[in-house]
């Protein structure tokens, strides 16, 4: 059901070069979301040859849904080794579901300077968007049933597998 | 003032602590009072998360949403500037509303005003009591009669513990010398009358260190120190001998009259930080002070300001590290009884 995870790297370094360039970006700035998001940021980085090192990100601070489950217990620091300030931003992530990630990161982004643009790049998207949040580039659309839930795993070598989520008791 | 000189008052008035107490029906952190009860583990992830919010210094807007809408109250009934401060700029840096209260200890407490001040505050609708209180208990006592969604912070009760002033130091140890097990750590002076002392031995235990020393005069070290794992010495230059780390304590003035000391300055004889006796323990000993020094007293100038000196960084990373507690059992409050 899914392809392979390089197969999909390819064509997502295709369309991001397609992308920047209809946009007239030279230098975008990768910005990968812990942890999938980090491994294919760093894969899109290698095959887009580019020099800047990566930014990463840990969203946990900006969770919409700390009241409700606590602290995350591994909290790794963001590290973002450039100014964001008139940047242009493209934002990495591994799985597009409902969009709460991707609100979390850009607050978190913008707590660092006002970037030029964000752009969204995601490995595989499906669908259960609960905000207006979407990507320019995706490697793959998966149709995946309510109980099922697609995971990033890796870093080496990357691999997507679908799950079945265990009813909530 | 409660006399408490004698070496057998030691233990907390407020006697053991049911584990429970810190902790919800979900087994989360929801209020901390001592480091008695945490596991290494837990310790562990409060100080990775710490080390998360110290790299939010290179934030421009150096502040997360995480406590946004909820109520601090920093609830002082002894005087202090740095605790207090960098528990209000952690609660800040989460964009908790936070309230000082500063309430003079001129008349001793008694169990039932301090409820009624409570109940009082607590009608104002605050999420989390940071206290600070010179009675060993206060901060359980407040813990064991607050609503169910509010949490307690021990922010230093008597001379029963200071948690968040020994995680810092845990903090302050792990970023310059990684593992514990192989670390050689004093602890030097006035243990007899020092919370900090007490939970730092709770956590370097919990650590796993490799030898803990307290060194000392016999009349400042509580009975039974050894009990809490610790190696005895009453000899300075004996008890610094390859140390990795050398925590001096504040000698507390205000209880030099009760006749265990002689003098400040034969304090300083005998039991003073110097160059000299520094160059006893290991090359890159680090050394550490919880604040306020006394300089002359218990630490020479020429140390506390010293390379090997590490106090300023100790109340740099106060701030990181109070922000994880915080934000850890403001999580384990708001999750009572929702099953997450």
């Amino acid at each position: 059901m899914t392809e392979p995870v390089s197969t999909l790297l390819d064509r997502m370094a295709d369309a991001l070069r397609r992308h920047l360039s209809a946009q007239h970006i030279t230098a975008p700035a990768l910005v990968g979301i812990h942890t999938g998001g980090v491994w294919v940021a760093e894969q899109l980085h290698q095959r887009l040859d580019l020099n800047e090192p990566l930014g990463k990100l840990d969203i946990s601070f900006y969770r919409d849904d700390f009241s409700r489950m606590g602290m995350h217990p591994q909290v790794r620091p963001s590290s973002l080794p450039f100014a964001v300030d008139d940047r242009h931003i493209l934002l990495v992530d591994d799985v597009l579901f409902t969009g709460r990630t991707i609100r979390a990161a850009m607050n978190e982004l913008f707590d660092y300077g006002r970037p030029a643009s964000v752009m969204l790049a995601v490995l595989v998207e499906r669908d259960g968007r609960e905000l207006p949040i979407q990507a320019q580039v995706v490697g793959q659309h998966l149709k995946l049933r309510s109980d099922e839930q697609v995971k990033l795993r890796g870093p080496d070598p990357l691999r997507l597998d679908i799950v079945k989520l265990e009813p909530a008791s | 003032m409660i006399d408490q000189d004698s070496p057998a008052r030691f233990r907390p008035a407020a006697g053991p602590l049911p584990p429970s107490l810190q902790f919800n029906a979900q087994g989360r952190l929801r209020h901390l009072l001592t480091i008695e009860g945490l596991s290494g583990a837990l310790i562990t992830e409060i100080l990775d998360t710490a080390e998360s919010f110290a790299g939010m210094n290179a934030q421009a807007v150096k502040k997360v949403p995480l406590l946004r809408g909820k109520t601090v109250m920093n609830l002082f009934f002894e005087a202090s500037t740095r605790t207090r401060t960098t528990f209000e700029l952690a609660a800040k840096r989460l964009s908790a509303d936070v309230l000082n209260i500063n309430i003079s200890t001129s008349a001793t407490v008694k169990g039932e005003s301090l409820l009624d001040t409570l109940r009082n505050l607590q009608a104002m609708y605050v999420d989390m009591f940071v206290v600070r209180h010179a009675d060993s208990g206060a901060a359980h006592f407040i813990a064991r009669h607050v609503a169910p969604h509010v949490s307690v912070l021990n922010a230093g009760d008597g001379r029963h513990a200071h948690p968040t002033q020994a995680l810092l130091d845990m903090f302050t140890i792990r970023r310059h010398k990684g593992d514990f097990t192989r670390l050689k750590v004093a602890i030097v002076g006035d243990i007899l009358h020092s919370r900090v002392a007490r939970s730092q031995i709770h956590a370097l235990n919990l650590l796993n260190t490799g030898e803990v020393r307290v060194i000392g005069p016999k009349t400042l070290l509580p009975a039974y120190v050894e009990d809490l794992g610790v190696h005895v010495f009453h000899d300075i230059r004996a008890g610094l001998r390859d140390v990795d780390v050398v925590i001096m304590l504040r000698l507390q003035k205000e209880r030099m009259e009760s006749g265990l000391l002689p003098s400040e300055h034969e304090f300083f004889q005998l039991w003073g930080l110097t160059e000299e006796r520094l160059a006893l323990a290991a090359p890159d000993c680090m050394v550490m002070h919880p604040g306020p020094a006394n300089r002359g007293v218990e630490i020479d100038s020429r140390v506390a300001d010293g390379p090997q000196s590490v106090i300023l960084e100790q109340v740099s990373h106060g701030i990181a590290v109070r922000m994880a507690v915080m934000s850890t059992i403001m999580g384990g409050s708001m999750n009572q009884g929702s099953g997450a």
